[in-house]
């Protein structure tokens, strides 16, 4: 049986920082430095986390990506810590929690002290950029380009978001980096961020935003107040989740969480997956397995046709693995974790055909379904939002500039809704341009025709269709608030 | 266009793409099996004779000019679809060669037998590696030619390791 921790992969080289040891309720465990205390966990074959509050089912990640609250634990003490975007630590003490999680004490004195600090101070800065992803380094590039002091945090422990899991070659064309790969993308993206005027600040959770343009910003343990003349939300997304029996199971997770896990930690997800979904990440991702040694038994669509490309496809299917449309999952079965999963067919009111139904040996169901903006921090802000289900959701409403309906407060990348990497890294050009202009810097014209150009360019043909359809309802709602 | 439900692409679907004969007969020449209009332009960026176009733009079909290309292989490494196969047929009445991206491992070695392999992964039978091109230029996409019987020219488009 091959090991969970991958040693050779065809595109990338995992190096593991030393190992050292934690405990799992208890229970002395090895992980390496560097790696999250989920992905230690993963290795060291923990699936179950702790259990449901109420009907005491399973509970272990689902998304890796810090969105979910699935995988939440107390770590150290401290209750409710995402343990999927946590950076393990020599001798950490990682415990189921009991129903909810508790503060240690009830004495609301000792809950702003402990165990952290309230930093009573409130920083300074021109622009501040949330979120280190495509959307976000790109911003940053053009906004310290043009001379605004800016702050860029993430809540992860590495910059990059979702590009650094992104093996395969990109598309578009040069002036997108089309054939470079996304994980070798974000260096030439730090490169061009002037770091005399950046901070980028890592392990740092926005976890509110006021119409004073005041963050809150939690780092570790440390909660302070951040206030900038602008802001650019390059928050990202969070992975959908699918209605089905047991589909709460550890072993169903997000397609960006096996990413995580294989091409960020070198961790295989699972031995034989059922990818559902054939858009582009659900097709990109088999593909990735297929290269981490992984077998993907196959892949369904509930629609009748693919949603990404046929090239994607091909690759897959070259390699063996079968593509259903008009398929759906009815059930994942297993006690404490995933062991096999029913399909079935589905008519075209997208209900499963009776006797269709098959049953497959797997371990891993891998979701694909699309992808949700994470746009909460901007409701809260004040920002208006509207329902745009080309776009993935409720999105903040925002003009041709990416400004939402608070003045001084932007949205790009995903956040703005969903797209691709390549039109995420041109949105977050955009909006940085647009905040630094908005400040006073020079001048841009030029480069924001160009930028909207190659937007306009990407949006053609038939796979632009949603996000054209989407903005251009985008288009009405921001008239509808004058924008 | 069953392609569109993910399935391969149909001889049908594929003609267009074909050189024609005498092209083939006369030395290794790019097969560009990309039908759908996707935005994307890398090959024609690439291919040093400038042998790809796209008329009409990024989100058009790339067109390949079979006079003009000579072989060289560099798309098929630099396709981000790895969508572009090598076929030559000059090896004799009887044999073919197909050059393909290959980004998995173990990365099979000249002189090793490896099962071919069609566009939906069904067998063909056990076929030859003669040539393993791999390094940095390649980046990460190595490229591994099998020699086949030519009725496999324009059906083999992928590999599965044997035991050794
Ligand atoms: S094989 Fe060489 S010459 Fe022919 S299309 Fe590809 S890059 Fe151009
Ligand atoms: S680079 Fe490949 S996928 Fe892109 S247009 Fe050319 S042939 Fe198609
Ligand atoms: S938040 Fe950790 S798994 Fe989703």
């Amino acid at each position: 049986m091959a090991e969970i921790r991958l040693t050779e992969h065809p595109i990338l080289q995992f190096k593991r920082g030393r190992k050292i040891s934690f405990t799992f309720n208890g229970k002395k465990l090895d992980g390496h430095e560097g790696e999250t205390v989920a992905a230690a966990l993963h290795a060291a074959g923990v699936t179950t986390y702790r259990r449901s509050p109420q009907l005491h089912r399973p509970r272990g990640f689902f998304c890796a990506i810090g969105k979910c609250s699935s995988c939440l634990m107390t770590v150290d003490g401290v209750p409710n810590v995402r343990i999927c975007i946590t950076p393990l630590r020599e001798g950490m003490k990682v415990c189921s929690p009991k129903g909810k999680g508790q503060l240690p004490e009830d004495d609301p004195a000792t809950i702003w002290t402990w165990p952290g600090q309230y930093v009573d101070k409130i920083l300074e800065t021109e622009v501040a950029i949330i979120g280190a992803g495509p959307a976000g380094l790109s911003a940053a590039v053009e906004t310290t380009r043009m001379g605004a002091e800016t702050v860029v945090f993430d809540e992860n422990d590495g910059i990059g978001g979702q590009l650094i899991k992104q093996t395969h070659m990109f598309f578009g064309s040069k002036e997108q980096h089309a054939k470079v790969r996304g994980i070798d993308i974000v260096p030439l993206l730090l490169e061009q961020i002037d770091d005399s005027r950046a901070q980028i600040m890592l392990e740092a959770t926005a976890i509110g935003l006021y119409a004073d343009k005041t963050l809150g910003v939690v780092r570790r343990q440390e909660l302070f107040g951040l206030r900038a003349q602008k802001i650019i939300m390059a928050s990202g997304a969070s992975e959908n989740m699918l209605a089905f029996e047991h589909c709460d199971l550890p072993g169903v997770y997000g397609a960006g969480a096996v990413q995580t896990l294989m091409n960020v930690y070198g961790l295989i997800p699972g031995r034989r997956v059922l990818m559902v979904g054939a858009g582009n990440i659900g097709l990109i991702v088999s593909y990735q397995l297929l290269q981490a040694g992984v077998e993907v038994v196959e892949v369904i669509e509930a629609a009748p046709y693919i949603g990404g490309y046929h090239v994607h496809a091909a690759k897959i299917r070259r390699a063996g693995v079968p593509i259903h449309t008009c398929h759906t999952i009815t059930k994942a079965s297993g006690q404490e974790k995933v062991e096999g999963a029913v399909v079935a067919q589905v008519d075209s009111h997208w209900q499963p055909i009776p006797n269709t139904q098959r049953e497959l040996a797997v371990d891993v169901i891998c979701l694909a379904v699309g992808l949700s903006p994470t746009a909460e921090l901007l409701f809260q802000a004040g920002c208006q939002s509207c329902y745009i289900p080309e776009l993935g959701g409720h999105v903040a409403v925002h003009d041709e500039n990416l400004e939402t309906t608070v003045k001084g407060i932007y949205v790009a990348g995903d956040a703005s809704g969903i797209e691709e990497a390549s039109t995420a890294m041109l949105e977050g050009r955009l909006a940085g341009l647009c905040a630094a202009e908005s400040l006073g810097k020079k001048a841009i014209s030029e480069r924001k025709e160009e930028i909207l150009s190659q937007l306009k360019e990407l949006r053609t043909g038939p796979f632009g269709e949603k996000a054209r359809k989407g903005k251009e309802m985008m288009r009405q709602e921001a008239c509808r608030y004058g924008l | 266009m069953a392609y569109k439900k993910g399935d391969a692409l149909t001889a049908r679907e594929l003609a267009a793409q074909i050189p024609p004969k005498e092209r083939l007969r006369r030395g290794p020449v790019a097969m560009v099996e990309c039908v759908e209009e996707i935005p994307c332009n890398p090959c024609v960026e690439i291919c040093p004779q400038g042998a790809i176009s796209m008329p009409g733009g990024l989100n058009k079909l790339p067109r390949l000019d079979w006079e003009k290309c000579n072989g060289c292989g560099v798309c098929v490494s630099g396709c981000p679809g790895l969508a572009i196969f090598m076929v030559d047929l000059t090896e004799g009445r009887d044999r073919a060669k197909v050059a393909l991206p290959y980004e998995f491992i173990p990365l099979p070695e000249k002189g090793d037998k490896v099962m071919a392999l069609d566009r939906e992964g069904n067998e063909l039978g056990p076929v030859d590696v003669i040539r393993v091109q791999k390094g940095k230029r390649l980046d990460r996409t190595p490229i591994v030619t099998i020699a086949v019987p030519r009725k496999w020219a324009l059906a083999a488009r992928s590999i599965r390791r044997l035991g050794r």
